[in-house]
């Protein structure tokens, strides 16, 4: 996945590895992963539980809780520096003032007591050199972006519903403009029309703050809405990646078509069965040997039980993590 | 410093609400008022004896009685506020704060680091805690701070093993990982957000230590290990007094009944300050 333009790119991945030693074996969470984020672009990183899509989140912010987990290889170069090769100091420095997070959970991701102004003070206070009512006037600011009334800046987050805590959780993550905001299944502990209202305001305040967004989740439908490129992640490798449209018009990988026969369409006939794809993910501890989706996958051939065959690219821009893609001339189904 | 502010603010003005609190702290300002102004409010000295007036009663001359000795009990208990409330406080700042750290050290880090500083508290805990204070206070010599470090020490393995759960719980909560992808450094994240939120069950257990605390000093003082005589403390008073339970009971009672009081308001204070501190209790 090499771009001619190498001076947009913000983040890019390489070949990153990334396990965890457990009682019961080596669990295979990332592997050979390679990613690419352009500045000022939205990415959707979709794929199912498990298949390694949090695990990559944390890597880039280098959070990985080690012991257990280790980043066995791979560089995660971010505004042309290497990540994985900073100190400390400099780590720190990357955390929430240009890589920051946004959490699955908003009733958790707060610390209970403390007020939510002086949470994006602490968060502001980190990384800059704003004091005092300074600080105190910014994190206000923030507050009024995401909607929230000034005179509530003093209370505590359990005095907020789940989808107002997730606002404070965006405002202390966007406190600092970072050039990089990663979601992590934002709106999966809210429910539907919060979800709409939360993915709203995101959609809006990145392009407010300028910021390039990684957006974690399993709802094709919120990607369709807000990013402009998707990688579908599958056992821990991308299997398709894609700018939106190309994807959404014809998605070329076996699974990926198994993604979107899964969703439930409202024009379906009534009592007929949902689509499924049959089987289970991999157990991550023993991959299989080829291609990790062969054992699922309808067009399976003896190639793919092999070896793996890595991304290729099958349009401009549309990389695909198969020998048999749907659609194209090269072979596979029509 | 408008942020500790407000949450000094909030925490004051729950506690105000909490009248068993607010009491436990007038008792405890008494107490300590009489510990600073001993010289003035004491009616006799503690050491004053007077061989006619030995084992009376309470009486107008002598409000709370006399001892043994003929010295007069509500002055000797006056000073022994003194001895009682710093070994007690002391005591248990100190385990409070090196147990506390051994805890929260062992809890954030986990692996091996975790493995040995709770081993060495398990072998610790299994030495009996009135032999391991003997030995201590023993090995150190007679001595008013001797003494307080004695019993700290005994404390640390129940502090550590305290605050080593609690910061456990709490570590695993995602606002921690929040605040490490917000970039905090370790000992900021230990600070500012995990101490505070498991501050209470360490509170409530500081103040069930400090009454502890006053009881090995007396078990101490009993064995000569303590506080020497002449000077009073009350569980040494306790001690003594107790040859005399059968004819002259109030001199075990009123030494018996500061402890009680002095614990009491103590444990009053923990509590409120304990509900003080949760934000989620406000009422």
């Amino acid at each position: 996945m090499t771009t001619s333009e190498n001076s947009s790119i913000l983040l890019d991945i390489k070949d990153l590895s990334v396990q965890f030693n457990t009682d019961s074996g080596v669990v295979h969470a990332v592997n050979h992963l390679n990613l690419t984020l352009h500045k000022g672009k939205a990415l959707g990183f979709v794929g199912e539980t498990g298949a390694g899509k949090t695990t990559t989140a944390l890597s880039i912010l280098q959070l990985i809780q080690t012991p257990p987990g280790q980043i066995t290889s791979g560089e995660i170069i971010f505004e042309n520096q290497d990540i994985r090769k900073m100190t400390e100091a400099e780590k720190r420095h990357i955390r929430g003032n240009r890589i920051s997070m946004i959490f699955q959970d908003p009733m958790t991701s707060l610390n209970p007591i403390m007020t939510i102004e002086d949470q994006i003070v602490e968060m502001i206070s980190l990384h800059s050199d704003l004091k005092g009512p300074d600080a105190q006037k910014r994190a206000l600011e923030m507050l009024a972006l995401v909607g929230i009334r000034p005179e509530r800046s003093k209370d505590f987050p359990h005095q907020f519903s789940g989808g107002m805590r997730q606002r404070v959780g965006i405002a202390i993550a966007l406190a600092c403009k970072p050039s990089l905001l990663i979601a992590d299944e934002p709106t999966t502990a809210l429910d539907v029309t919060i979800q709409a209202q939360v993915m709203e305001l995101i959609k809006k305040l990145q392009s407010v703050v300028n910021t390039s967004f990684l957006l974690i989740t399993h709802d094709l439908g919120i990607v369709a809405e807000i990013c402009d490129d998707v990688a579908i992640m599958y056992a821990g490798r991308i299997v398709e990646y894609s700018d939106i449209r190309q994807l959404y018009d014809h998605p070329m990988h076996p699974y990926t078509q198994g993604l979107f026969d899964a969703v439930p369409r409202l024009d379906s006939p009534l009592g007929g069965k949902l689509s499924v794809i049959q089987g289970l993910p991999p157990d991550p501890i023993d991959l299989p040997k080829g291609c990790a989706f062969s054992p699922r996958c309808p067009n399976a051939k003896e190639i793919c039980f092999e070896k793996e065959c890595g991304m290729r690219e099958h349009e401009p821009g549309h990389f695909v993590n198969c020998y048999f893609p749907l659609g194209s001339k090269e072979g596979g189904n029509p | 410093m408008a942020k500790s502010n407000s949450m000094l603010r909030y925490t004051l003005i729950r506690l105000k609400r909490n009248y068993l609190a607010i009491l436990g702290f007038v008792v405890l300002l008494v107490l300590i008022s009489c510990a600073v102004f001993a010289n003035q409010l004491a009616p006799y000295d503690y050491a004053e004896q007077d061989y006619m007036m030995i084992r009376k009663p309470p009486s107008a001359t002598h409000l709370l009685g006399t001892d043994e000795f003929g010295r007069d009990v509500l002055s000797r208990l006056i000073f022994g506020a003194k001895i009682s409330l710093q070994v007690g406080l002391i005591a248990v700042s100190i385990s409070l704060l090196i147990g506390g750290t051994i805890g929260a050290i062992a809890g954030y880090f986990g692996g091996r680091m975790d493995n040995i500083l709770m081993r060495i508290m398990d072998i610790q805990l299994a030495i009996p805690t009135i032999l391991l204070a003997i030995v201590i206070s023993s090995a150190l010599g007679p001595g008013l701070f001797n003494l307080m470090v004695a019993v700290g020490i005994t404390s640390i393995p129940r502090f550590a093993r305290l605050m080593r759960s609690s910061v456990l719980s709490i570590k695993g909560q995602e606002f921690i990982e929040a605040a490490r992808a917000m970039g905090a450094s370790h000992l900021r994240i230990i600070l500012m957000y995990i101490l505070p939120n498991c501050a209470a069950p360490l509170i409530v257990q500081s103040t069930l230590s400090v009454a502890a605390a006053i009881l090995y000093t007396a078990t101490l003082s009993f064995l000569g290990l303590g506080i020497q005589p002449p000077f009073p403390e009350w569980g040494g008073m306790l001690s003594s007094a107790r040859p005399y339970i059968r004819n002259s009971g109030y001199l075990s009672i009123f030494p018996g009944l500061a402890i009680m009081i002095t614990i009491v308001a103590l444990n009053c204070i923990g509590d409120g300050l304990r509900d003080a501190l949760d934000p989620k209790q406000k009422r």
